[in-house]
């Protein structure tokens, strides 16, 4: 499939197995207020000790 | 043209006990599947699945790959040898649920069209949270939380897969080349949100894919190790010489109806172009960049490389699919088919909605709900992106619990356009779809499920006191054994003894 190089004036070329760099965050800032009633009682719903209950939440790889 | 073919999905599902990091996730797994069939009065024996017409080897360019050279992990076939936990389970609405390695999946009923497999998606949501319920309340063991999401973010993958039946005579390069850069762009409406950049979250931030970052190659038979956009796994599972059961395993798992819906449309509508080569010609310089530099842009404006020298959006490329799906569905008459022209219109709006602003598609899209929730939460708390609540808040939005699942609080705030009620996803639950051979497959297990010795997709094995020998049912056609069918077979209720005769399997 991959074709000839090609230089994108947008942006630096990475490696093609290298997943670049994130760009900037959007400019627009997200519409919250449809969501401002859930953040409202989020820390009721939210697991307690989230540093602990990330860190221990490992899978196994699937498939 | 039209949307309808043969088609389903497969899930894995996250599985973790709370308090306890160290639980095995097989045993896990296992009790979530026990979990489900044992109060239902359903057989979950490792021999309950009929493994003789897996060929997981097979591979679509042709050959196969020798046993020797192949991981542990890809012998699908060769059912309990060294996983005492491998428990099988086919469900009343025609159904898989059993373990696969170290997840419970739900592997939907095969149904004919988009709508169906979203349908049957939600229903495997709801036998995911029955399981939970029931081992949260079994006073040993202890809970078992169930997440529909695709990765831990410690560098573990797990997968949501769509099945799409082909016609065998569709060369298979030309669908590599049709298929790839559809897949690489569909991801601005099919993807589910993540916190975390690379496969262990190397570096902070968010992305449109929870897959995007695990796919190492083009094209390849494997699922778990170097996972190829295009996977070449060639087990029909029906008649091999006239069909291709093509095997997606890009996918997020979603939750928003309409963005399941959109993923199976559109992908359903691809397929017929490639198949009638009118897949428009786009074929991307690098295409695993661009799948990463998509996954990363939130704004859907990046540009990537194409081999005609210039550079296009992920919007753009869709676009382009978009418009010679229609201009073929027009020429074809498909444009009168409700279901395609459905299927056209809501690709056509979230199309138009994304170049406008992504982040006004939260009512269908779940990265754009996801991303609304944290970056509200984030600016809030004045947080970082790697902040634990960020994580955490990704986590929940999949959890099953509808009192803890975040995506589940927003839709019960009616923030999601649905297409299908809860009355009629319950439905689904116990009722397979009557238009393929899923509705036989569900009514022998409803009825005679203490008489079925094993089942697959494509074979029901009846136990019967009056043989000596086992009555194996082949259901090769997936579009046979429908209600239209065989219905009239159930229609004097009678005994598994008597279905077999009617069948003439003798």
């Amino acid at each position: 499939m991959a074709g000839q190089e090609q230089i994108n004036p947008k942006r630096r070329e990475n490696e093609p197995e290298e997943p670049p760099e994130a760009p900037p965050a959007p400019s627009a800032q997200a519409d919250t207020e449809g969501v401002d009633d859930l953040l409202d009682e989020i820390d009721d719903v939210l697991e307690s000790n989230a540093e602990t209950f990330v860190r221990s939440f490992v899978q196994k790889g699937g498939e | 043209m039209s949307v309808r073919r043969v088609m389903g999905i497969e899930t894995e599902y996250g599985v973790s006990a709370p308090g306890d990091p160290g639980a095995n996730p097989m045993l896990m797994s296992a009790r979530v599947v026990h979990g489900y069939a044992a109060p239902r009065g359903l057989r979950s024996a490792g021999s309950q699945w009929d493994f003789a017409d897996e060929t997981p080897l097979q591979d679509a360019r042709g050959f196969s790959m020798p046993r020797a050279d192949a991981d542990p992990s890809q012998l699908t076939d060769e059912g309990i040898i060294d996983e005492p936990n491998l428990v099988n389970v086919v469900l009343p609405n025609g159904a898989r649920l059993y373990v696969d390695h170290a997840h419970p999946e739900y592997s939907s009923p095969e149904v004919t069209n988009p709508k169906d497999a979203v349908r049957w998606d939600k229903a495997g949501e709801q036998v995911m949270l029955a399981a939970s319920r029931q081992l949260a309340g079994e006073p040993r063991g202890g809970p078992v939380n169930l997440y529909k999401n695709n990765i831990d973010n410690k560098g573990s993958s797990y997968g949501t897969h769509e099945n799409y039946l082909m016609p065998r005579s569709t060369p298979f390069g030309r669908i590599v080349a049709g298929l790839i850069p559809f897949f690489v762009t569909r991801q601005v409406f099919t993807g589910a949100g993540r916190v975390g950049l690379g496969q262990r979250a190397e570096t902070e931030g968010f992305q449109i894919s929870q897959r995007a970052d695990y796919f190492e190659t083009e094209v390849g038979l494997e699922t778990t190790l170097k996972r190829p956009l295009v996977n070449t796994r060639d087990e029909p599972h029906a008649l091999a010489d006239k069909y291709r059961r093509l095997h997606i395993i890009l996918g997020d798992a979603t939750q928003s109806q309409i963005a399941t819906y959109l993923k199976m449309g559109t992908t359903s509508l691809v397929l017929e172009l490639i198949e009638n080569d009118r897949a428009p010609d786009i074929e991307l310089n690098h295409s695993l960049e661009a799948l990463y530099t998509i996954s990363r842009d939130p704004t859907c404006t990046v540009r990537v490389p194409c081999s005609d020298g210039k550079s296009y959006t992920a919007i753009e490329l869709q676009k382009r699919y978009l418009e010679a799906a229609q201009k073929y569905a027009a020429e074809t008459g498909a444009i009168d088919d409700d279901d395609t022209r459905d299927v056209l219109t809501e690709w056509e709006t979230i199309l138009t909605r994304l170049a406008a602003d992504p982040l006004q598609c939260g009512d269908v899209l779940d990265w754009v709900a996801k991303y609304t929730l944290l970056d509200g939460f984030r600016q809030r708390e004045q947080l970082s992106w790697a902040a634990p609540k960020l994580a955490l808040i990704d986590l929940q939005f999949s959890d099953v619990r509808p009192e803890k699942g975040l995506f589940a609080k927003m839709q019960a705030r009616g923030k999601f356009r649905r297409l299908w009620s809860d009355e009629a996803i319950a439905y689904a639950v116990d009722n397979a779809p009557e238009d393929t051979r899923a509705y036989f497959r569900g009514q022998c297990i409803s009825r005679y499920g203490s008489s079925i010795a094993a089942a697959s997709w494509d074979s029901v094995v009846f136990d019967l006191a009056t043989h000596r020998t086992l009555q194996r049912v082949p259901m090769l056609e997936p579009l046979r054994g429908t209600r239209d069918h065989v219905g009239g077979l159930f229609d004097d209720d009678p005994s598994a003894e008597e279905l077999v005769s009617a069948l003439g399997a003798d």
